[in-house]
């Protein structure tokens, strides 16, 4: 490991320490809103996993968020789950709605997987809304007091002090946090693997890829149902917070698909460092036109829009062209070739 | 006799859809492009018909014939600055934009003219039913299904039998060659976009007599538009009013049986056609 990799763990170590302090030193509000921007994030990195680096463009990223929600609230509200283990089970259920879906969208060829994406998810809210056990199409809350009874928070109360609704705050923030650090830090230990080579490999040139031995569709279809699993978490672990769901809220392109894409372009789609650029622009952007309703969609939208236009690796591409900095380098080093006079073959030994 | 009749609202049903769908199905066809705003346009030219009508206080009919101008000399501009710098090999940009413009669309829309849902009023011609059979069908839900025809069968005589058709074959096949023949790839793309939201605003005037319209339907009339083109199969243009109706009378039935399964029903027959045929009814393109 050199010197300069070994510096950026230290700043990132430095940086979770200080997001994981938040809790105990900031106020509430701040804990609600960073619990927002990491679970973005969190949806971010997944998203650009697929698109980025899989070339699987999902339009349909909200049929996971939705049916990790919904499952989390039938474990708590007809099983009498702890949350927690609900949002477990919530993942898991988006990783098993993957397999049906990837068997349906990856039929649709490049552009129209996206749309096809779409159509599935769409499918999943409808038939989500005739879940009547779970309110159907009105929705559903969780029942008063689950998130206080939650594992964890009595510790985290008697620690903190302060009510049970911001030690649960405080809690979901951590586990966020959590979800956050080990998204990354896989997204880069896979990208860093054999099997990341070969997926980046896929994506540069198919039948290079092929040629040398790789599944493109095992790879890819495996890509989709690990970040279904990462993105049902998410989703499950945001409806905690919010308490209530309804088909559309929870299966909102807007909030988990839309949001996502926007993040990850303008940040740098392809990049690791991206998605964290872009939840940091579009936190700051957040609170800058709180006051102007659609305006700040319209803005995000345009942005995007923008870095597809004039830099397509987004801001993080960006700085990275102009200042060679990279502290998460996924490219390998070839191996050096062998010297001339090691080798035994006629040609060089004549000359 | 209630089947009957659910099967003839059915296919004018898919007569809208196969409207929605003509537009995708065109600008896929030339240039491979897949628009993710194409719901987002047609609801665009609703709103744009709906602010003739009230400037001129012309019927929505002829208030269209205005906005028909105004919607393909502004598919001419996004076809020139913005889709035109994206076309290529990746598939990302193009459809990154292309979703980008649906959002920026619709907030744009719910900024000016608000999430109150509209309708354009076509005056006593909406109460008209003309009697076909033992069923009674209304007058403007045949015009839109005569119209969806008249349009496929007129894109198909621009295609085949003109030389701007030609172009558009042309360049489809080979955007390089062409070029060695004096047609400009960028110009005839501009084109095919201009008469696609052309077509999308005729979809559009449909749209607002059948029923209200809120900025934020798009969407859902993209998912349509795109179900009907992928069931007709890609490149074919009759397939794709073909795929219309299968979507309209699927949707048809559905409601029939139980009104909240009007979509899924629509839903359900796409996956059912993908599952057994995935290349489409009608399959023309190799891809």
């Amino acid at each position: 490991m050199d010197r300069k990799t070994q510096l950026t763990i230290l700043a990132a170590a430095a940086a979770v320490a200080l997001l994981a302090a938040v809790p105990v030193i900031g106020s509430r509000a701040l804990v609600q809103d960073l619990f927002g921007v990491l679970t973005l994030l969190v949806l971010a990195l997944n998203w650009n996993m697929l698109a980025g680096f899989s070339g699987l463009v999902s339009v349909g990223q909200q049929a996971f968020v939705g049916i990790g929600a919904y499952v989390m609230f039938a474990c708590v509200i007809l099983l009498g789950m702890d949350p927690l283990a609900g949002v477990l089970v919530g993942g898991l259920a988006a990783m098993a709605l993957a397999v049906p879906m990837a068997a349906f969208a990856f039929r649709l060829n490049g552009a129209y997987f996206a749309i096809g994406t779409w159509v599935a998810a769409d499918i999943v809210r409808l038939v989500t809304s005739q879940w009547q056990a779970l309110g159907g199409g009105t929705g559903t809350s969780l029942p008063k007091g689950t998130t206080k009874e939650m594992i964890f928070v009595q510790p985290v109360k008697d620690l903190l002090g302060g009510s049970s609704a911001a030690a649960a705050d405080a809690v979901t923030y951590w586990v966020a946090l959590a979800l956050a650090v080990a998204m990354l830090g896989i997204s880069y230990g896979f990208l860093r693997s054999r099997m990341g080579l070969a997926l980046q490999a896929v994506r540069d040139n198919v039948e290079a890829a092929r040629s040398v031995g790789i599944d493109p569709l095992r790879l890819k279809a495996m890509v989709f149902l690990l970040t279904a699993f990462g993105t049902g978490l998410a989703g499950a672990l945001i409806f905690i917070q919010i308490t209530r769901v309804t088909p559309e809220a929870a299966f909102s392109v807007i909030d988990w698909t839309a949001f996502v894409i926007f993040v990850t372009v303008i940040g740098g789609i392809g990049t690791l460092p991206g998605p964290i650029l872009g939840v940091a622009v579009f936190y700051a952007l957040e609170r800058l036109l709180a006051d102007y309703g659609t305006a700040y969609l319209i803005l995000l939208g345009l942005i995007g829009m923008g870095a597809m236009l004039f830099a397509r690796r987004g801001l993080w591409g960006w700085i990275a062209d102009r200042t060679g900095f990279d502290p998460l380098p996924l490219s390998h080093r070839p191996p050096a070739p062998p010297s001339f006079t090691d080798l035994s073959d006629p040609v060089t030994q004549r000359s | 006799m209630i089947w009957l009749d659910t099967l003839a609202q059915g296919i004018l049903l898919g007569g809208l859809y196969a409207l929605f769908a003509a537009g995708l199905s065109l600008v896929f066809g030339i240039m491979r492009l897949v628009n993710l705003a194409h719901g987002d346009l047609i609801v665009l030219g609703a709103y744009v018909i709906l602010v003739m009508v009230s400037v001129t206080g012309l019927n929505p009919f002829l208030a269209a014939t205005l906005a028909l101008p105004v919607m393909f000399g502004f598919g001419m501009l996004l076809q020139t600055h913005l889709f035109n710098r994206v076309l290529g090999e990746d598939i990302l940009p193009p459809l990154l934009v292309t979703f980008g413009l649906s959002v920026v669309l619709q907030n744009v829309l719910l900024e000016t003219f608000s999430a109150d849902s509209q309708k354009l009023s076509m005056g006593p011609v909406e109460a008209v039913g003309v009697p076909v059979g033992p069923v009674t069908l209304g007058l403007v839900p045949l015009a839109t299904l005569g119209s969806a025809v008249a349009v496929i069968a007129a894109l198909n005589l621009l295609f085949y039998r003109t030389k701007l058709g030609r172009a558009f074959r042309a360049t489809s096949d080979d955007a390089t060659t062409v070029q060695l023949m004096g047609i400009y790839p960028a110009r005839i793309f501009s084109v095919a976009t201009g008469i696609a939201l052309m077509v999308a605003t005729l979809a559009a005037l449909y749209l607002g007599a059948r029923a209200n319209f809120d900025p934020t339907i798009g969407p859902a009339r993209l998912l349509y538009a795109f179900e009907a083109v992928i069931i007709g199969g890609l490149g074919s243009l009759w397939g794709t009013l073909a795929g219309g109706l299968v979507i309209g009378v699927a949707q048809a039935t559905g409601a029939a049986i139980r009104p909240e399964w009007q979509i899924l029903a629509g839903h359900a027959a796409f996956v059912a056609v993908l599952l057994f045929r995935p290349r489409g009814l009608f399959p023309r393109a190799n891809d």
